[in-house]
């Protein structure tokens, strides 16, 4: 028999914090992942499509950032619940999380194409690279490397929006630890342990972070 | 598909929607004020001569940025309730979002402040204003331009978050309509008003801010 070391919470609860940590580790992954694909493509076409689309493509993105997440879930889940085709709480909320992170990977690569200087661009095209060459090996690692930083702020912000994703009904970190307050009533040590838990999986890679971004700019 | 909207009741509501917005734009402009304080005392901190004022701002930076907002309100409203501390939603909103800005603009401040040649601060200390004195009239309106655009991104973030306010039973713009829609069960219509709501604030606060800009930055 294992001791209990807080008065209701056993072990094996841990265990069940550390399962909805991976849960939340899933969902953010998953949006980060499909976010970053459809926000580098948005940011591309901003850079170098007309100003038309331009426009339009920023005008869209827009409404995801000035809408808060929790009603952009909220909006989209009763809209596919009244539209019929119900969706598991993980699908729908890694819709609007990977749409919410392509709205602002969009910006972010956006500003790594435009960090890349035309006379390297026009360089690499008189050596005579085709386009997508001149994309794939001069503006993706130039670019990347400008931006390498903020793009690992908005993963870090995702992670940490998707707490959010629980009023929807996904049973990720803070959910967890909700449920288990309800049984335990020991609210101030399990939402300790809650961030402990954020604070593990956000700290050492914004510090990782730090560490890549000063040792590019020496 | 054989929903039928109804936005009759929510344009009968609509005062009252708006009303509430009223209360976001509320909480969030004292929570930034806040914030922007306490960053600019806790970037101060961190370079203070005494180890533990350095280790309490870090500390602080370190939470502020590395956990959900919505994990530092539970902590406020029911972390502290649970330990006999028991505040009142309105300013348990604020204590958060105060306690998340001021992490992240404490970081934003550290950018501003190395713009600034520490010449500058030696050479107005030499000519003898006081330490504030040389932050208050040099340094800080100069970093005030640096970061302007960043900060102007982290209140539009405040006012975003504010919306969490509902789920710890504030009556803003989102917990007003959650209140409405658990009485018509209307959640599509009435979010969807709130949406464009928000939306609309966020514009109007960028272009208030655009124009505080305009008027202070004008001829530099």
């Amino acid at each position: 028999m294992a001791i209990d070391v807080f008065s209701e919470l056993q072990p094996k609860d841990l265990l069940f914090l550390g399962e909805a940590a991976l849960r939340t580790l899933e969902i953010s992954l998953t949006a980060i992942g499909i976010g970053s694909v459809f926000g580098v493509v948005f940011g591309w076409m901003m850079s170098e499509g007309n100003r038309f689309i331009t426009f339009i493509i920023n005008a869209i993105l827009d409404i995801f950032r000035s809408v808060p997440l929790i009603i952009q879930l909220i909006l989209f889940d009763s809209f596919i619940s009244i539209a019929g085709y119900p969706l598991p709480a993980f699908v729908s909320g890694t819709i609007v999380l990977s749409v919410y992170t392509a709205a602002l990977v969009a910006n972010v690569a956006r500003g790594g194409v435009e960090a890349v200087p035309a006379s390297l661009r026009k360089a690499s095209r008189s050596l005579g690279l085709s386009y997508w060459q001149d994309l794939r090996y001069i503006v993706w690692p130039v670019g990347l490397r400008a931006v390498f930083p903020s793009w690992i702020g908005v993963a870090l912000s995702v992670v940490k929006d998707s707490a959010l994703v629980s009023v929807i009904g996904y049973v990720e970190l803070l959910k967890a630890s909700q449920i288990l307050i309800t049984r335990t009533q020991d609210t101030f040590v399990i939402l300790t342990i809650a961030g402990l838990f954020y604070f593990a999986l956000s700290y050492p890679i914004s510090k990782a972070s730090d560490y890549i971004e000063r040792r590019w700019n020496q | 598909m054989d929903y039928e909207f109804l936005w009759r009741p929510v344009f009968q509501s609509l005062p009252q929607l708006l009303k509430s917005a009223l209360v976001t734009i509320e909480v969030s402009i004292i929570s930034m004020i806040i914030g922007l304080t306490i960053g600019l005392l806790l970037f101060f901190a961190r370079s203070s001569t005494i180890w533990l004022v350095r280790f309490f701002a870090g500390v602080w930076i370190e939470i502020a940025r590395n956990t959900p907002a919505l994990f530092q309100l539970f902590f406020f409203k029911f972390g502290l309730g649970a330990i006999g501390i028991i505040i009142d939603s309105y300013i348990t909103v604020v204590m958060a979002l105060a306690f998340n800005t001021a992490g992240y603009m404490a970081e934003t401040f550290r950018g501003g402040f190395k713009a600034i040649p520490s010449s500058q601060l030696n050479s107005a200390r030499s000519l003898g204003m006081t330490f504030v004195q040389s932050q208050c009239y040099v340094v800080i309106p100069q970093v005030l331009r640096a970061v302007w655009h960043p900060m102007t991104n982290q209140f539009i973030w405040v006012m975003l978050l504010t919306s969490l306010g509902m789920l710890v039973g504030l009556r803003e713009l989102s917990g007003e309509t959650q209140f409405l829609y658990s009485k018509t069960f209307r959640a599509f219509e009435f979010f969807a008003a709130t949406a464009i709501i928000y939306y609309c604030i966020a514009k109007l606060m960028l272009l208030l801010f655009r124009l505080i800009a305009w008027r202070l930055f004008r001829g530099q």
